[in-house]
């Protein structure tokens, strides 16, 4: 079993190239980006949740554009178009197969266009959005789909127009089971932020590695798990509240 | 009012072509209170959702103030379909609006004024006896308060044609008769015209002035529900109209050959039921007569008796007794079933 030291003697240079490439300073060795991290963990914490609202934000805006689209352009869909249909699901899932390691490699070169870098917190969001969309497209598409024909039937035949059943009756009437979708997605991408910390993403999943893995330092592994369990459980509490109190059922 | 003509529809299932209705022909005049009855399958909720326009028929019109709805599209359509409101067997609420929004929603749809809406939704409400719930939501009503709900949505945009589609199936016998009363008040108020769909014959019976029988896609016999009820020409319609005798006493008691076989009924229409009929005919004629059955019943507003009879006596007699039946309006036949029995 080889120790602590054997991990530090195979990695170091890599881990102060890192260092360096991270903070831009050619001086800088992971020894001394330790202790900076140590001070930033409140920082970090603030990284993983900018990161996480951004991208839920984006992906429960896309989401429900392109969750929408698969509800709507189902054959017995209010404005059915099966080919369009299955193309986009495939699209979909495509794009859900691809493993979120993979996809943050395969969309750097995305995120230094659209926001001029591709390490750090603000360049996690592109990755992340990327891969929330496709699961928010579907857990919305099935959270429109629990609701029954007859209703819809109702609106079409008081004369509602496509535009009316979508606003007036489809999401009000499918709003819990929406915020219980969104909920799902943001802690999923609070696991897939870690994932993103990683791979010079910032945020907690960042100082895990780097003090959890690199360094074997237990104490700052338990911190950072402690607060991404404390943000889940906050985030699960108010989605499950804020879905109840929108479910009159 | 409503004119529908040589519709056909079929829907695609995976052995091929199912023809649900064939050549379909039925006039409603305003103010009917049309019933379509028949059995499992026979098409009536294809019938309905074709007129709703919820289905797309293959062949026919269907003429609402002479516009036909098959040939709609987009505006026009959705247009023609605020002329018409529909009573759904489940409902079909909004569960996360209150019952003031429900029944506000062809209104809102249709871009009333807010306080135009809000004047119409608490008269409505009213009539339906739920002014008291305005502000709740469906969840917390029993069935028959949300199908007050969905009568009220139905009737909110002011409609001159209201669907029914098994409006009274959900529900238990004394809540059906609180709907189907509410359903006739409605009518009688406003004059608006009704399809209702039913398999129940008393929906008919209590509610209805026009009915069609249907089966196999096809309506095979309509006219007015008195004159269907008491001369049902096919073999459905009668299933439907005429009484099952056979659990009631006099039926076994004949069978186990207690008492004899000819055995009559007759059948009273209006004033005819009123009359004394059975005093004057044992009177004038030497016959027995006693009642082994009778039962006198309300059929869209007219009084319709109907007596299980055994009549003994010589044949010129009998026959001369039933002339007389017959003289005053009296139908009477023998029940024919029990020399097979
Ligand atoms: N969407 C559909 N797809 C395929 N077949 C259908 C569809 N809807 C109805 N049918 C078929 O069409 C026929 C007529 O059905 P319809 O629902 O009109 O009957 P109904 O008289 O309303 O019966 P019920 O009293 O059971 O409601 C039936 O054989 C039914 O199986
Ligand atoms: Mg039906």
């Amino acid at each position: 079993m080889p120790d602590a030291g054997f991990f530090e003697l195979v990695f170091a240079r890599e881990w102060d190239d890192l260092a360096r490439s991270l903070t831009g300073n050619i001086n800088m060795t992971f020894e001394n980006y330790l202790a900076h991290l140590q001070r930033t963990l409140p920082q970090a914490t603030i990284d993983t949740i900018y990161m996480v609202s951004f991208a839920s934000l984006f992906a429960v805006l896309f989401g429900i554009i392109v969750g929408m689209t698969l509800y709507v352009t189902q054959p017995s869909g209010i404005y059915a178009l099966p080919k369009f249909n299955r193309l986009l699901g495939a699209i979909i899932n495509i794009g859900r197969s691809i493993p979120f390691v993979v996809l943050i490699i395969l969309v750097f070169p995305l995120s230094r266009v659209i926001v001029g870098t591709s390490i750090g917190r603000t360049a996690s969001i592109v990755p992340l959005t990327i891969a929330a969309i496709p699961f928010m497209s579907r857990v919305i598409e099935a959270a429109l789909n629990e609701l029954g024909r007859g209703i819809i039937e109702a609106a079409v035949a008081a004369g509602a127009s496509p535009s009316q059943i979508i606003f007036r009756v489809v999401l009000p009437e499918s709003a819990p089971g929406l915020v219980s979708g969104f909920t799902l997605t943001i802690i999923n991408l609070i696991t897939f932020s870690a994932m993103a910390g990683v791979i010079g993403g910032g945020g907690l999943g960042h100082i895990a590695h780097s003090y959890g893995v690199a360094r074997f330092r237990t104490d700052m592994l338990v911190y950072t798990i402690i607060i991404l369990v404390v943000l889940v459980q906050i985030i699960q509490a108010v989605g499950q509240y804020i879905s109840r109190r929108l479910d009159k059922r | 009012m409503l004119e529908i003509n040589n519709l056909s529809k079929s829907y695609a299932t995976p052995d091929g072509p199912l023809l649900a209705l064939r050549d379909v022909s039925v006039r409603v005049n305003k103010g009917d209170v049309f019933g379509f009855i028949g059995l499992s399958g026979a098409g009536k909720t294809s019938l309905a959702r074709c007129v709703s326009v919820l289905e797309k028929a293959d062949a026919g019109e269907i003429l609402l103030n002479g516009l036909d709805l098959t040939k709609l599209k987009g505006g026009a359509l959705r247009n023609a379909r605020r002329k018409m409101g529909m009573v759904f067997q489940h409902f079909n609420l909004l569960m996360n609006a209150t019952i003031f929004e429900n029944v506000a929603f062809p209104l809102r749809i249709a871009g009333r004024k807010k306080d135009k809406i809000r004047a119409r939704v608490l008269e409505l409400l009213e009539v339906v006896g739920l002014s008291d719930k305005a502000n709740t939501y469906p969840a917390t009503l029993s069935g028959g308060q949300k199908q007050r709900v969905g009568i009220a949505r139905a009737l909110a945009a002011e409609p001159e044609l209201v669907i029914c589609d098994e409006a009274t199936s959900a529900l238990d016998p004394d809540t059906t008769r609180s709907i189907l009363a509410l359903l006739k008040q409605i009518g009688a108020a406003t004059g608006v015209t009704f399809l209702v769909i039913t398999h129940e014959m008393d929906v008919i019976k209590t509610l209805c002035s026009h009915v069609a029988v249907m089966e196999g896609g096809q309506i095979i016999e309509q006219g007015k529900v008195i004159d269907v009820l008491t001369h049902p020409q096919t073999e459905t319609a009668r299933r439907f109209f005429a009484k099952d005798h056979s659990e009631e006493g006099w039926f076994k008691a004949v069978q186990e050959k207690r008492i004899g076989r000819h055995i009559f009924r007759a059948v009273f229409i209006g004033e005819s039921a009123r009359k004394s009929f059975i005093h004057d005919v044992i009177r004038r004629f030497d016959i027995k007569l006693s009642i082994l059955s009778g039962s006198i019943e309300s059929v869209s507003g007219t009084m319709v008796g109907s007596l299980i009879l055994e009549i003994k006596g010589d044949e010129p007699l009998l026959a001369q007794a039933m002339a007389y039946f017959r003289e005053n309006g009296v139908e009477i036949e023998e029940i024919e079933e029990l020399h097979n029995a």
